[in-house]
C-alpha cells in the first residue's frame, strides 16, 4: 500500500493548498470513465511495468537501507508518481497525465528531499517499457536486464536534489512477488483495491553524493508497483506502512488505514525468501506506537511494536533518522528503520495523514 | 494666544477670498499636475513589473532563442533532463473582438514560484490544464470581449489590459504555435551539469532585468513625464508665491499690531506656518485628487503612446496606490514652504516698529534683479557648459532645467531693459508714462512672466521637437514605405503562388523577409533586400561607404539602424556579427525612427544562406499609381487574402502617422496645462496687484484721462508685457528644442533628427500668450473701469 | 465768472443709507481770484473741490465752468476739462511714481499739448527743484514732493488751480514755503484758486473765505 493519495493530494495543493486528499481535481467517489481494478489480475509483462493511463493513480516507489565502508546507515527513496486528469494520453501538453517525482536520502542527522512536478506528452517525465525507463527531469529508473530476464530485475537508480544525489545499481536475486489475491490487493472492507505488486529482493551498489562528498554505498533495496482508480474509503485518513527484509532472508510487507470511525483495516504479505507469499487478513497484524516524536510541529509515532501471532512475530522498529519528514505538497513520513526482537532485519516505514 | 492670533490673521482671507481661491488653486493645480504625471508613471512602472515579475523576468534568468522568436518545444524536455530546471513561456499577439490581445503560456507545475502567476490557485489546476482551456484576463478585457474571448476567462485585476494567461498548451493552439515556445525561465540555481550551447545550440542565457525589457526602454519616455510634470509644478509654484507673498505684505500691518500687543515673534511664526501648512493639506488634497481625475483622463492616452511605441502594455484603468498620493501631500507641503520661506523668514525677524509699505513687495530693488539676472547668467553658462561637455540622459535633463530656469531669472532685468529703451523712445505724454509704468510694474509681475516664460519656452521647444520629429518621421516614411502595396501571404505554398501571380502584373516584387534575433545582447531584426532602384534611390541612409548598394549586394556586410549604431557604438567600416557566426562590414547606418529595437539590412541572397528556414510572406510591390486599385482588387479576387493581409501604401502612412500623434497627444496636453497655469499666475499676480495699482492710476486720472481709456491701457500693458516675454521666450524655447533634439531624443531614443522652424506655430504660441494676458488683466481693468470716483479720489485724502 | 456753484447737493451711498454731503452749496469765483474753502472734517469742502474739478458729479445744483455746464458734460469732456483747464494739488499722492520729476512736472501739460520747455524749467528754478529732473517721487522729502505737484499743476497753465489740503502732510513751516510760492506763482500766471484748509491762518491769506458747515455756506 502506498501513497496515492499522495499524488492525488499534492496536485490539488498546487490548487488550493493543503486541501483534502478527496477534494482534488473533482475527484469523488466515482470514477468518472476510469478503469476500476479487478480480482484475479493477469498481468502481462512488461507492458505492466509500464503507466496505465486509463487508471487514475499509480506509482514506481523505490526505498533502499543502505550502508558504507565504515558502517554509516543510509536510506534513499525514488519515487515517480502518475495522476490522470482523464483515463487517456494524449500528444504534447494536451495529454491529461501527471506526473510527481520524490526522491530523498535520509542519514541519522540529516534528511535530504526533493520534488519535482511534470506533465506527460512532451518529454518532461513518463514511463517507457522496451526498454524499460522510467523518469522525472534528470531522475530516472532505467533498467539494464538481460534479454529474457524481467526488466526490473537490473535497473540503474539516479536522483540528485539539493545536497544531495544517488546513483545505484538494483539486482534482483528473487522474483516479483504479488500482494492481495494474486496482485489484487483490497483496502477496504467496501471493496477499495488495487493493483500491487513488488520485487523486494534487490541488491543495492553504487554511490551517494552528500554535500559534495561521493560515498561507495551497498544494501538492500524493494520496488513497489500500484495503480488503481479508487482513493480510499471517505473515513480512512492515513496510514502507517511497513516494508522490512529480516536478516533470515524473509520479507514482510505490512500496513494500517486508520479510520477515524469504524475499526481500523490492516494487511500484510509475508514473503518467503524463495518468494513464495502468504497474503495475512484483515486483523492479523497488530500495530502499537511505542514513541512520538516531535516532528515539524506535529507528533509523530516514530518507533512501533508489530505482532504478527500467526507468524510468531513480536518486534519494534526504531527509525534512523526520527526526522525523516518529507515536506513536499502533500507532506508525509519516510524513512529507514531497524527491526529488533523476534525478528532482526532493516526496512522502511512511511506514515501519512500525521497533520 | 495662538487661537486669537489665527483667527486676526485668518480674518484677512475673510476679506480677500480671491487671493485665498488664488492660492489654494495655484498649490492645488501644482500639486495636480505633478500627482497626476506621478500617478501615470506609477501605473505604467506597475504595470511592468507586473509584467516582469509575472513571467520572473525581473528576477530570473530567461533561455531565449539566438535567432527567430521560438523554440521548438523539444528544448524544455532536453533541458529538463539534463537536469535543468526551467519552465516553458510562449508569447504571441492575437486579434479577437476587434481587440489585439498578448497571450500569455505558461506550465504551472514547472514554472518558478517567482514566475508563478496568482491567479490559478483561486480555481483549481484542472480547469487551467482542461482541454478547453482557462484563460486569465483584466476585468475590462474580458468586458471589452464579451462572446469574442477565445477561451474561457476568469477576472485577474493585477493583469494588465488585453493580456490573458493561459495554459501553454492552449496558448500553443490559440496562436497557432503548437510546439513552440519563446523562451525558459531558469530557476534561481538551476542550471545543470553540462552546458547549455552542449544541450540546445541556439539557446542564450539572458540574464534578469528589473522591470523587464519595456522598464529599460521606458525609461526615458516616463522620465521626459516626470521633467514636465516638475515643470507644471514649478510653475505652479509661482502662483502660490505671489498670493502668499502678497498676504503677507497686507497683513503686515495686522502682524505688527499683534507684536505690539506682545505676542513673541516665534509665536506669531508659527501660527504662520501652521495656517500655511492647514492650506498647504487643504490645497494638497484636492490636488491629488485633481491629479488623480486628470491622470485618470490622460491614462489612455498613454497607454496607447506606450503601446504604440514601445509594445508595452499598461493597465488602462488608474489604481490610487498610497505611494503617489502620499507624494502629492508631501510636494504641497514642500512646494508651499518653499514658496512661503522668505515671507516666514521676514515675519519671524520683522521688527515690530516696521513702517508699513506695501510697495516694498511690489518692487523688488532693482539689486534683486540684477543678482536674479547674474544667477540667471550663471545657469546659461552652466547650460552651456553642460551642452558642450555632458554626458548622458540626466545631464541633458540637468541641461534642460539649467536654460529654462537661467532663461527664466535673466528675463525680469531683459524685459526691465527693454522697456527702458522704449520709455525713452516714446513720443506722447501718456506712451512715456505707459512704458516707464511697464517697467515698474516688472518687479511685481516678474515671477508670473517668469512662470509665463517657462511655459511659452517649453511650447516652443517641444513644438519645435515634435514638428521636426514628425517632418523627419513624414519623409522618412516616404522613404521607408516607397512601395504602393504590402502584401503578406498565409502560407509558403500561397507566397510561391502570389509572386508568380504577380510577376507579370507589376513593376517589381520586393521580398520583406525577416528574422528576430539578438545582436550584441539586444533585440534586432534581419531584413534581406534584392537589388532594386527602390532602396537605391529612396533608402534614408545617414552615412555610409562607398558603394554601399553594390557592396551590399555582393554580400560584404549590412546596413544598420541608427538606435542600434548607437546602442552597440558600431559605424560604417565596423565589423558586424551576426546570429550563427557570419561576420562582414557595417556598410551604412540609416534611420528608423519609433522603432524601440535594432535592425540590420542585408542581402536577400545572403539571408537566405545563413537562414534558411525564413518565412518567406511578405512582399511589397511596385506599381504605376494608378495600377494599385486594379492590382488589389485582382489579388482579392484571385487569392481571397483577409483584411490586413493586403494594404496600401497611404493606409499604412496613414496608420503610421495616427500612432506618431497619438504618442506625442499626452506631450501637447501637458503643455497646454502649463500654459494655462502660467496664464492663471499672471491672473493671479495682476489681481493681487490692481490694489497697489491705484496710487499709479488715479493721478493720471485726477490728471485729465477718463478711466476707460486707462483700463485699455492697463489691458495694453499686460498684453504687451506678455508679447515681449513670448519674444524673449522665443530663443530660449528654440534652444530647448535643440536640447531636447540633439540630446535627449538621441539618449532616449537612439535617433537625432534634424531641427526645423515653424514661424506659424509661434505666431500662435504668441497669439495665445497675448489672449492669456489679455483674459488676465480683463478683470482687473474692468474693475478700474468700473471703480466709483469718489474711491479714486479717496487716495489723495485719507492717510493710508 | 470763472466758476459758479448754485445750490450743489451731494450724497454718498443711496437710499435710506444715504449721507447727504453738500446741502445747497452756491460760491462763485471769477477768473484770478483766490479762495479759501473752510470747515470741520465732513463738513463737504473736499467733496465741494472734488466737484469743481469734474472728479466727480453733483446730484443737484449747477456748477459751470467758464459758462460751461459741467453737469451737461459726459466722462471724456470732463476728463477734457482737467486736462486742459484744470491744475490740482492734492495732500498726497499727486505724482505719478513712474516717471521722474521733469517728466511729472510736464506731464499735464504735455497731456494737454500745451507744453512749453521754457515754462517748465521756469517753474522749477521758482519751485527750487534745479538738479533733481531726474529723480522719482520716492526720492524726495513731501515738501519737494509738493513743490513738484504745484509745478506740475500750473505748468499746464490752467485757468483754475485746485488744492485740497496741500500742505496738509507737511510741517508748518515747510507747509508755509509751499503755500506762499504756490500763492505766489498763481498770481504769476493769473490762474484763480479754489483752496481747501481746515486751517484759519492758512486761509485769511487768500482773498475770499468760504466756510462750510455741514454742507451748507455758514
Amino acid at each position: 500500500m502506498r501513497a496515492w493519495i499522495v499524488t492525488l493530494a499534492a496536485l490539488a495543493s498546487l490548487a488550493s493548498g493543503p486541501a483534502s486528499a478527496q477534494g482534488f481535481a473533482g475527484l469523488g467517489l466515482e470514477v468518472e470513465g476510469f478503469a476500476v481494478p479487478a480480482p484475479d489480475p493477469d498481468f502481462d509483462f512488461p507492458a505492466d511495468h509500464g503507466a496505465h493511463p486509463e487508471y487514475r493513480v499509480e506509482w514506481w516507489y523505490v526505498t533502499a537501507t543502505l550502508e558504507d565502508a565504515e558502517g554509516n546507515a543510509y536510506g534513499i527513496q525514488w519515487t515517480l508518481f502518475r495522476s490522470a486528469m482523464r483515463p487517456e494520453t494524449g500528444p504534447g501538453w494536451g495529454d491529461p497525465q501527471l506526473w510527481m517525482g520524490h526522491a530523498a536520502l535520509s542519514t541519522a542527522t540529516a534528511h535530504y528531499h526533493d520534488e519535482r512536478l511534470a506533465r506527460g506528452g512532451v518529454g518532461q517525465a513518463g514511463v517507457r517499457t522496451s526498454p524499460f525507463r522510467a523518469w522525472i527531469d534528470e531522475w530516472s529508473m532505467i533498467s539494464h536486464a538481460e534479454a529474457g530476464a524481467d526488466a526490473l530485475s537490473a535497473l540503474h537508480l539516479s536522483a540528485a536534489g539539493p545536497g544531495f544525489a544517488y546513483a545505484l545499481d538494483l539486482t534482483a536475486e528473487g522474483p516479483l512477488v504479488f500482494h492481495g489475491e494474486g496482485g489484487f490487493s483490497v483496502k477496504a472492507p467496501g471493496g477499495y483495491a488495487s493493483y500491487y505488486y513488488s520485487q523486494p529482493f534487490y541488491r543495492v551498489s553504487g554511490a551517494i553524493t552528500l554535500e559534495g562528498r561521493e560515498i561507495a554505498v551497498t544494501g538492500q533495496g524493494w520496488l513497489d508497483r500500484e495503480w488503481s482508480s479508487q482513493p480510499l474509503a471517505p473515513t480512512q485518513d492515513g496510514w502507517d506502512w511497513f516494508s522490512i527484509v529480516f536478516d533470515g532472508g524473509d520479507r514482510l510487507m505490512a500496513f494500517r488505514l486508520r479510520d477515524r470511525e469504524g475499526p481500523d483495516f490492516t494487511a500484510a504479505t509475508w514473503i518467503g525468501p524463495d518468494g513464495a507469499t502468504e497474503a495475512l487478513p484483515d486483523g492479523a497484524l497488530r500495530l502499537t506506537p511505542l514513541e512520538e516524536a516531535d516532528v515539524a510541529g506535529r507528533p509523530v509515532p516514530v518507533r512501533w511494536r508489530l505482532q504478527l501471532p500467526a507468524r510468531g512475530l513480536d518486534i519494534e522498529t526504531t527509525p534512523l533518522n526520527p526526522q525523516s519528514w518529507m515536506p513536499t505538497l502533500f507532506p508525509y513520513w519516510e524513512g529507514a528503520i531497524a527491526v529488533t526482537g523476534s525478528h532482526a532485519g532493516r526496512g522502511y516505514l512511511e506514515m501519512t495523514g500525521y497533520e | 494666544m495662538h487661537g486669537a492670533a489665527l483667527a486676526a490673521l485668518l480674518s484677512h482671507w475673510r476679506r480677500h477670498p480671491l487671493q485665498l481661491a488664488m492660492l489654494l488653486a495655484g498649490l492645488a493645480l501644482a500639486t495636480a499636475l505633478w500627482t497626476g504625471v506621478q500617478a501615470i508613471n506609477a501605473e505604467a512602472r506597475a504595470s511592468y513589473d507586473r509584467a516582469a515579475a509575472l513571467l520572473g523576468q525581473d528576477s530570473l534568468v530567461q533561455l531565449v532563442p539566438e535567432r527567430g522568436q521560438t523554440l521548438p518545444e523539444g528544448v524544455f524536455a532536453d533541458l529538463r533532463r539534463a537536469g535543468w530546471r526551467v519552465s516553458p513561456v510562449l508569447e504571441g499577439r492575437l486579434e479577437a473582438g476587434g481587440q489585439r490581445l498578448r497571450i500569455i503560456g505558461i506550465e504551472p507545475l514547472t514554472a518558478p514560484p517567482a514566475a508563478q502567476p496568482l491567479p490559478i490557485g483561486t480555481t483549481g489546476i484542472e480547469g487551467f490544464l482542461a482541454p478547453e482551456g482557462l484563460g486569465f484576463a483584466p476585468p475590462a478585457t474580458i468586458a471589452a470581449l464579451g462572446d469574442a474571448a477565445p477561451l474561457p476567462l476568469n477576472s485577474a485585476p493585477d493583469l494588465a489590459e488585453r493580456t490573458i494567461i493561459a495554459d501553454i498548451g492552449a496558448a500553443q493552439r490559440l496562436l497557432g504555435q503548437e510546439g513552440r515556445i519563446s523562451r525558459l525561465v531558469l530557476w534561481p540555481g538551476g542550471e545543470g551539469g553540462r552546458p547549455l550551447s552542449e544541450i540546445a545550440p541556439g539557446v542564450i542565457a539572458q540574464q534578469p532585468q528589473p522591470g523587464g525589457e519595456v522598464a529599460r526602454l521606458t525609461d526615458s519616455f516616463h522620465l521626459n513625464l516626470t521633467a514636465f510634470g516638475f515643470l507644471s509644478f514649478a510653475v505652479g509654484l509661482f502662483i502660490v508665491h505671489a498670493a502668499i507673498g502678497l498676504a503677507f505684505e497686507q497683513r503686515r500691518p495686522t502682524l505688527r499690531t499683534l507684536r505690539a500687543l506682545g505676542l513673541p515673534a516665534r509665536t506669531l511664526a508659527t501660527v504662520l506656518l501652521a495656517e500655511l501648512l492647514v492650506l498647504a493639506l487643504l490645497a494638497g488634497a484636492g490636488g491629488v485628487a485633481l491629479g488623480y481625475g486628470g491622470a485618470a483622463a490622460l491614462l489612455p492616452d498613454v497607454a496607447a503612446t506606450l503601446r504604440g511605441l514601445y509594445g508595452a502594455e499598461v493597465a488602462g484603468a488608474l489604481s490610487l496606490r498610497p505611494g503617489w498620493a502620499a507624494a502629492g501631500l508631501a510636494m504641497a507641503m514642500l512646494g508651499a514652504l518653499a514658496a512661503a520661506g522668505t515671507s516666514l523668514w521676514r515675519s519671524a525677524r520683522m521688527p515690530i516698529l516696521a513702517p508699513a509699505r506695501p510697495r516694498a513687495w511690489a518692487m523688488a530693488s532693482d539689486g534683486t534683479a540684477r543678482a536674479q539676472a547674474a544667477l540667471g547668467l550663471v545657469l546659461l553658462l552652466a547650460a552651456f557648459g553642460l551642452a558642450l561637455w555632458g554626458q548622458g540622459l540626466v545631464a541633458g535633463f540637468a541641461l534642460l532645467a539649467a536654460l529654462l530656469l537661467g532663461a527664466a531669472l535673466v528675463l525680469p532685468l531683459g524685459l526691465s531693459l527693454v522697456l527702458a529703451g522704449l520709455a525713452r523712445a516714446a513720443g506722447g505724454p501718456l506712451a512715456q508714462w505707459f512704458w516707464a509704468d511697464a517697467r515698474q510694474q516688472v518687479p511685481g509681475l516678474s515671477l508670473a512672466l517668469m512662470a509665463l516664460m517657462l511655459a511659452l519656452s517649453a511650447n516652443v521647444g517641444v513644438g519645435t521637437m515634435v514638428g521636426s520629429f514628425r517632418a523627419a518621421f513624414t519623409i522618412w516614411l516616404d522613404q521607408r514605405l516607397a512601395s504602393e502595396i504590402y502584401v503578406t501571404a498565409r502560407s509558403e505554398a500561397e507566397a510561391e503562388d502570389l509572386r508568380a501571380f504577380l510577376a507579370p502584373r507589376v513593376d517589381a516584387v520586393l521580398p520583406i523577409w525577416s528574422v528576430p534575433a539578438r545582436i550584441a545582447g539586444e533585440r534586432a531584426d534581419i531584413y534581406g533586400v534584392i537589388d532594386h532602384a527602390t532602396y537605391r534611390l529612396s533608402w534614408p541612409m545617414l552615412e555610409g561607404l562607398p558603394g554601399v548598394w553594390d557592396r551590399l549586394d555582393a554580400g560584404e556586410g549590412g546596413l544598420i539602424s541608427e538606435q542600434m549604431a548607437r546602442r552597440a557604438a558600431l559605424r560604417p567600416g565596423d565589423t558586424l556579427r551576426l546570429p550563427g557566426g557570419w561576420e562582414g562590414l557595417v556598410l551604412g547606418v540609416y534611420a528608423d525612427y519609433g522603432n524601440p529595437d535594432g535592425q540590420v539590412v542585408i542581402a536577400n541572397d545572403l539571408l537566405l544562406a545563413l537562414y534558411p528556414d525564413v518565412p518567406r510572406l511578405r512582399h511589397a510591390l511596385r506599381v504605376p499609381p494608378e495600377r494599385i486599385g486594379p492590382v488589389m482588387a485582382e489579388l482579392a479576387g484571385e487569392f481571397g487574402l483577409p483584411e490586413g493581409a493586403m494594404i496600401d501604401q497611404t493606409a499604412v502612412k496613414r496608420f503610421s502617422l495616427e500612432v506618431f500623434e497619438r504618442t506625442f497627444a499626452v506631450t501637447a496636453a501637458l503643455n497646454v496645462l502649463t500654459l494655462g497655469v502660467a496664464g492663471l499666475a499672471l491672473l493671479a499676480s495682476l489681481v493681487t496687484l490692481s490694489g497697489l495699482r491705484l496710487a499709479q492710476v488715479a493721478p493720471v486720472w485726477a490728471m485729465g484721462v477718463t478711466r476707460a481709456r486707462l483700463a485699455w491701457m492697463e489691458l495694453a500693458r499686460a498684453v504687451m508685457l506678455a508679447a515681449l516675454t513670448a519674444v524673449l521666450a522665443l530663443p530660449a524655447g528654440l534652444a530647448l528644442a535643440w536640447v531636447l533634439l540633439a540630446v535627449v531624443n538621441v539618449e532616449a531614443f537612439g535617433w537625432r533628427l534634424p531641427m526645423l522652424f515653424f514661424p506659424w506655430e509661434w505666431a500662435r504660441l504668441l497669439a495665445l500668450a497675448l489672449v492669456a494676458a489679455a483674459l488676465a488683466a480683463a478683470l482687473p481693468a474692468r474693475a478700474l473701469a468700473r471703480r466709483p470716483p469718489a474711491e479714486m479720489v479717496k487716495l489723495f485724502a485719507q492717510e493710508r | 465768472m470763472l466758476l459758479a456753484m448754485e445750490n450743489v447737493h451731494k450724497s454718498f451711498g443711496t437710499g435710506a443709507a444715504a449721507v447727504p454731503v453738500l446741502r445747497g452749496v452756491s460760491l462763485v469765483l471769477e477768473a484770478g481770484r483766490t479762495m479759501a474753502l473752510t470747515g470741520e472734517s465732513g463738513s463737504g469742502k473736499s467733496t465741494l473741490l472734488h466737484l469743481a474739478a469734474g472728479l466727480e458729479t453733483a446730484d443737484s445744483g449747477r456748477i459751470a465752468f467758464d459758462g460751461a455746464e459741467l453737469a451737461a458734460l459726459d466722462d471724456p469732456a470732463r476728463a477734457r476739462l482737467r486736462r486742459e483747464g484744470v491744475g490740482l494739488v492734492f495732500q498726497q499722492f499727486n505724482l505719478i511714481p513712474s516717471l521722474d520729476v521733469d517728466a511729472n512736472i510736464a506731464f499735464q501739460a504735455r497731456l494737454s499739448g500745451r507744453h512749453d520747455p521754457a515754462f517748465a524749467a521756469l517753474m522749477s528754478r521758482r519751485l527750487g527743484l534745479e538738479g533733481l529732473g531726474a529723480r522719482y517721487p520716492e526720492e524726495l522729502s513731501g515738501g519737494q514732493q509738493q513743490r513738484v505737484a504745484i509745478g506740475r499743476a500750473l505748468a499746464a497753465r490752467p485757468r483754475l488751480v485746485l488744492a485740497d489740503e496741500p500742505t496738509g502732510n507737511l510741517d508748518e513751516v515747510t507747509g508755509d514755503q509751499v503755500l506762499d510760492l504756490m500763492l505766489e506763482l498763481v498770481a504769476e500766471t493769473g490762474a484763480a484758486l479754489l483752496m481747501v484748509t481746515h486751517s484759519p491762518r492758512l486761509a485769511a491769506r487768500l482773498g475770499a473765505r468760504l466756510h462750510l458747515r455741514s454742507g451748507v455756506a455758514g
